[in-house]
């Protein structure tokens, strides 16, 4: 666990204040010098996220690149997010959950089949919850750009031998996660409603949302 | 790793150092990639050749088996809960699938800008632009990279999280089995790996055998490997019914 970091910034101030509710899509354009808020109102809820380079969509969040260029697996204060052209999309600024994960990506009821059982396609899951929402709000988009998201909140530890594991969460009631964009950029979130791993501790619940200017 | 009998044998290539190969590996067949010189990089990505749209993914493939390295008796996932590849056979150990493409501002950052005018094919290449150039041609382009596998490359994590590159993973001769389970979109390139630190620009070549190989039967070690590639490969025989 990483060291934490608050805010100074009072929500009283935001210019954006929203609450997404467990199993739907939010996706809204943050503006370069712009702060946006994650914040876990109950507890250990995952929120699947991807940014895109807003006048370019086909530049959007790298995993891969994010974690090469830092050195370092988990995401937390001092993290610049980065695109798959090399830009920084945003920076974390605050941190008082202390780590996040970008290696587990989204649920998705295929992957589910194949993790769980193959009955629990039918729930809900992220993959489902993006797909909706880049129809209703993006609809030059299609699955080829729903790629490897961050999760915030979630705690994906990796092993010195190359093991994986989904772990009880780090989060708790009240945590939240500050972003700085360095560009302006597209958030697409899904709010997750995984029910079968610890990731949302098998009751997801709301995150609140919060933009500062 | 065993040699094969040359009956089984389809064809085989050298692809050259930094260089791009693709070709749709059919259910049935076996793609052998065998590191001939030692310290091979092999960026790949694997698409459903008749769903362009399915294709590798990554997190889906650790987190189904638990694994943040790639070796013998795992299967590299599709989006869509498929196995595009199983890994049948393996004697180098360790793959990468963490560290990603290595890019034209690493490359020219440690080796310098090295264009085509000036050294012709010995020019200076990388894995991002390979991959864009190969996807081009098959009606793809960025909108279409996901994270990519970096065979015969180690990168481990430490308690901290951090990221450690390990020299030397993979020695002259060793070689890995990728079985096809669909009809698989194979794009590989030879650029270095991004976190390569040769005192000189040095990707290496690799040679590839394409071979005839059996089913996967119930006994099968990568069907059997964790409960979850069990399901895998349901879902992937479905998809042949």
């Amino acid at each position: 666990m990483n060291g934490l970091t608050e805010s100074p910034l009072d929500a009283g101030k935001a210019v954006y204040d929203f609450t997404l509710p467990a199993g739907d899509p939010w996706l809204h354009e943050i503006r370069e010098g712009q702060t946006l808020r994650i914040l876990d109102l109950e507890g250990n809820q995952a929120a699947d996220t991807l940014f895109y380079n807003a006048r370019d969509p086909a530049d959007r969040y790298s995993a891969q690149d994010t974690i090469r260029e830092q050195g370092s697996i988990y995401l937390t204060t001092g993290t610049k997010l980065m695109s798959t052209r090399g830009n920084v999309l945003l920076k974390i600024t605050a941190d008082t959950c202390g780590q996040h994960d970008t290696l587990g990506g989204a649920c998705a009821c295929e992957s589910n089949m194949v993790r769980y059982a193959i009955e629990k396609r039918y729930m809900h899951a992220c993959r489902d919850v993006f797909m909706r929402g880049i129809q209703q709000w993006r609809p030059d988009w299609s699955k080829r750009d729903i790629t490897h998201n961050i999760n915030f909140f979630m705690n994906v530890p990796v092993t010195p031998d190359g093991g994986l594991t989904f772990a009880d969460g780090v989060s708790g009631s009240g945590r939240y996660v500050e972003m700085r964009a360095e560009m302006d950029v597209i958030a697409l979130i899904s709010n997750c409603p995984q029910l079968n791993n610890p990731c949302n501790a098998y009751n997801p619940t709301p995150v609140r949302l919060l933009i500062w200017d | 790793m065993a040699a094969l009998d040359r009956s089984l044998i389809r064809f085989e290539e050298i692809v050259p150092p930094g260089s791009n190969w693709s070709h749709v590996l059919k259910r049935g067949t076996t793609l052998r990639i065998t590191d001939t010189d030692g310290g091979a990089n092999v960026a790949a990505l694997f698409y459903n050749f008749e769903l362009l749209a399915e294709r590798l993914n990554l997190p889906d493939t650790l987190k189904c088996q638990h694994i943040a390295r790639l070796t013998a008796g795992n299967c590299l996932y599709s989006d869509m809960g498929r196995i595009l590849v199983s890994i049948t056979s393996d004697s180098c150990g360790w793959h990468d699938p963490l560290a990603g493409a290595s890019n034209e501002k690493i490359v020219t950052e440690q080796y310098g800008l090295l264009n085509y005018q000036t050294a012709r094919n010995n020019w200076h290449r990388d894995a991002y632009n390979n991959f864009l150039r190969e996807l081009g041609k098959y009606g793809m382009g960025e909108r279409d990279l996901a994270m990519n596998v970096n065979f015969f490359q180690k990168v481990t994590v430490d308690e901290e999280g951090k990221l450690v590159y390990h020299v030397g993973n993979s020695r002259a001769g060793a070689a890995v089995d990728l079985r096809a389970e669909m009809n698989t979109l194979v794009m590989l390139n030879t650029c270095i790996h991004p976190l390569d630190s040769a005192p000189v620009y040095s990707p290496k070549p690799v040679h590839l055998t394409v071979w005839t190989s059996p089913p996967p039967g119930s006994d099968d070690f990568c069907r059997n490997s964790h409960p979850e590639n069990g399901r895998g490969f349901i879902l992937t025989e479905r998809y042949f019914l």
